[in-house]
């Protein structure tokens, strides 16, 4: 006899799948399409296919090359800190204290906060003549004269990534807790018995039972940063000279300020391959590591 | 020997637990504290550097809710993340339901398909997007951006409600069929109700990003349309900034989203968790 197939789900699931199918695969071949296309808003009359030109003008643009180091700098640096940041914090919470509460709420405000107003704040606090940051400083002895932090060449990248951490270290101090939530006292007990001491016990039990965790929030986190434009664009807008531009922001501004559709699409396409590239040998090892245990 | 014990805790205590929560929240709470000193604070006041403010006033709210165009913006903002919740919330309960209750060829696929679109950089979606909406004469309204913002709240979406659903036992509609319930109004009358902090968490997810966007909406909005996040950033001069205007729009633009935060915050991790955890 035959098997009936109950439609029901894929009814149900229709929605969702034709919206994505409109607003992100057929979008997504566009891309594709634009990338070998000399498309610019601008110049409409000179519209038509050019094969691999803009890939081979990516391949010799310098700017490409800078852009795609500042956002090896950027997301190693800034998911890195936030990481580190976030897995304290996380570890301070887990702990039962008075207050605990309140804090893990405070502490999470950055993640709600939209991300021009987290670069126009701290622009504010960086800034070179009342910027508090240097007044701080300052009055510290660290510094003689205020610094422009943000239009020099050597300072912003670094000022920029400072911001980002501060805004993910919350993602990660939750998703952390969570999964410190889910270990097993016994473990550590039994721990206690042995006379472990406290680094054992973190290195031996906690950071193997919440694996899993920090292999999907990174790798999520990776791609969020590696796309993110809004920090970087409301704080240096990829300056000064291009000594702050990651790929997502030159991409990002080749489309909204010169609306050169064409090369925007071809340099956003390198980043996604990039970043699958990233996400393909994340998840082999990790799967790897998984067929192990 | 007990009080060598005892002394040893105390220190350890204060190095391992209380100065680095200290520094920590000093460093995330801070630019928050220093955006809403600066905001009332008067013009000749925040170029002074002082630190508590000497003569606190709302100037600067009273410039920003007549001067510019600031309510306008505010209520586009409130249109674009309310009806983006609305839309993704009735796709995707159908979605999560489906993934939830029934068991069904290609069901890991397409869970996998949604979890993968979050991959996909905005930027490049926002050019095709841009001439598509060109295309239907929608650029610049407040649908455009809705669309848009569907790219990535629906995945994130259908993920939470699958997870939020899954946690409900299958036996209370069981029992409401086996009494001669059908499937939609068990579904409507025992799941929906006792899936609703879940349903609240999700939304005030989805509110929040919406509300925070700021890529998509600076190329999909004009004059009428903008939203606070792009309004923000044009307050922000070629050469001068108006920084008591910028930080007290920042706190009126914070505000609500904190306030709504704060009352989900429980089941927003916990259905935010879940996924990563398990998955």
């Amino acid at each position: 006899m035959k098997k009936k197939i109950n439609f029901a789900p894929y009814l149900l699931i229709a929605p969702a799948v034709v919206f994505m199918l409109l607003v992100v695969a057929y979008p997504a071949i566009n891309s594709i399409l634009m990338s070998f296309q000399n498309y610019n808003l601008t110049k409409p009359q000179q519209r038509g296919f050019i094969g691999l030109t803009n890939y081979i003008t990516a391949f010799h643009d310098p700017l490409f090359y800078q852009s795609l180091i500042n956002t090896l700098i950027w997301v190693i640096f800034g998911v890195g800190f936030q990481f580190l940041f976030g897995f304290i914090l996380a570890l301070i919470l887990n702990r039962d204290f008075r207050g605990r509460g309140f804090i893990r709420s405070a502490a999470l405000i950055p993640w709600v906060t939209p991300g021009v107003l987290i670069g126009l704040m701290w622009t504010w606090m960086y800034d070179g003549n009342y910027g508090v940051i240097n007044d701080l400083l300052h009055k510290v002895g660290l510094i003689n004269t205020f610094i422009p932090f943000l239009s020099d060449a050597n300072a912003a990248l670094p000022c920029v990534i400072i911001t980002l951490v501060w805004q993910g270290i919350p993602f990660f101090a939750i998703m952390i807790l969570a999964a410190l939530q889910g270990v097993p006292g016994e473990l550590y007990e039994a721990a206690d018995v042995d006379g472990c001491p406290a680094h054992t016990k973190l290195f031996k039990i906690t950071i193997p039972s919440i694996k899993n965790t920090i292999f999907v929030t990174t790798l999520l986190r990776i791609i969020w940063v590696a796309n993110s434009i809004d920090i970087i664009f409301s704080m240096t807008n990829g300056g000064p000279g291009f000594s702050s531009m990651t790929l997502s922001v030159y991409a990002f501004k080749k489309a909204y300020g010169t609306l050169d559709f064409g090369y925007a699409s071809t340099l956003s396409i390198l980043l996604t391959l990039l970043l699958m590239i990233v996400a393909v040998f994340y998840l082999r090892n990790f799967f790897k590591s998984a067929d192990e245990q | 020997m007990e009080f060598i014990v005892k002394k040893d805790s105390i220190l350890r205590r204060i190095f391992l637990f209380i100065i680095p929560l200290a520094l920590l929240m000093i460093f995330i709470v801070f630019p928050f504290l220093w955006t809403l000193l600066s905001s009332i604070k008067s013009q000749s006041e925040l170029f002074k550097l002082t630190y508590w403010p000497q003569s606190p006033t709302f100037q600067n709210y009273i410039n920003l809710f007549q001067a510019s165009d600031f309510l306008l913006c505010l209520r586009n903002s409130f249109i674009v993340a309310f009806s983006t919740m609305l839309v993704t919330l009735v796709i995707t309960l159908l979605g999560a339901y489906a993934f939830s209750r029934y068991r069904f060829k290609g069901k890991q696929f397409f869970l996998t398909m949604f979890l993968t679109i979050n991959m996909f950089p905005s930027v490049l979606l926002l050019v095709p997007l841009f001439s598509i909406m060109r295309n239907l004469h929608i650029l610049y309204t407040p649908l455009a951006l809705i669309l848009a913002y569907a790219t990535f709240t629906i995945p994130f979406s259908i993920w939470m409600l699958t997870g939020f659903l899954n946690d409900l036992p299958g036996a209370l509609e069981e029992a409401a069929m086996v009494d001669g319930c059908n499937r939609r109004s068990a579904f409507l009358r025992i799941i929906l109700p006792i899936a609703v902090p879940g349903i609240v968490a999700t939304g005030v997810y989805i509110f929040i990003n919406a509300w925070n966007e700021y890529t998509y909406a600076v190329m999909f909005t004009n004059v009428d349309s903008r939203t606070i996040p792009v309004m923000l950033k044009l307050l922000v001069g070629e050469f001068n900034i108006d920084w008591g205007l910028l930080t007290a729009g920042g706190i009126i633009t914070v505000l609500p989203i904190c306030v709504m935060f704060v009352f989900v915050q429980k089941s927003l991790i916990q259905g935010l968790t879940a996924g990563a955890v398990k998955g």
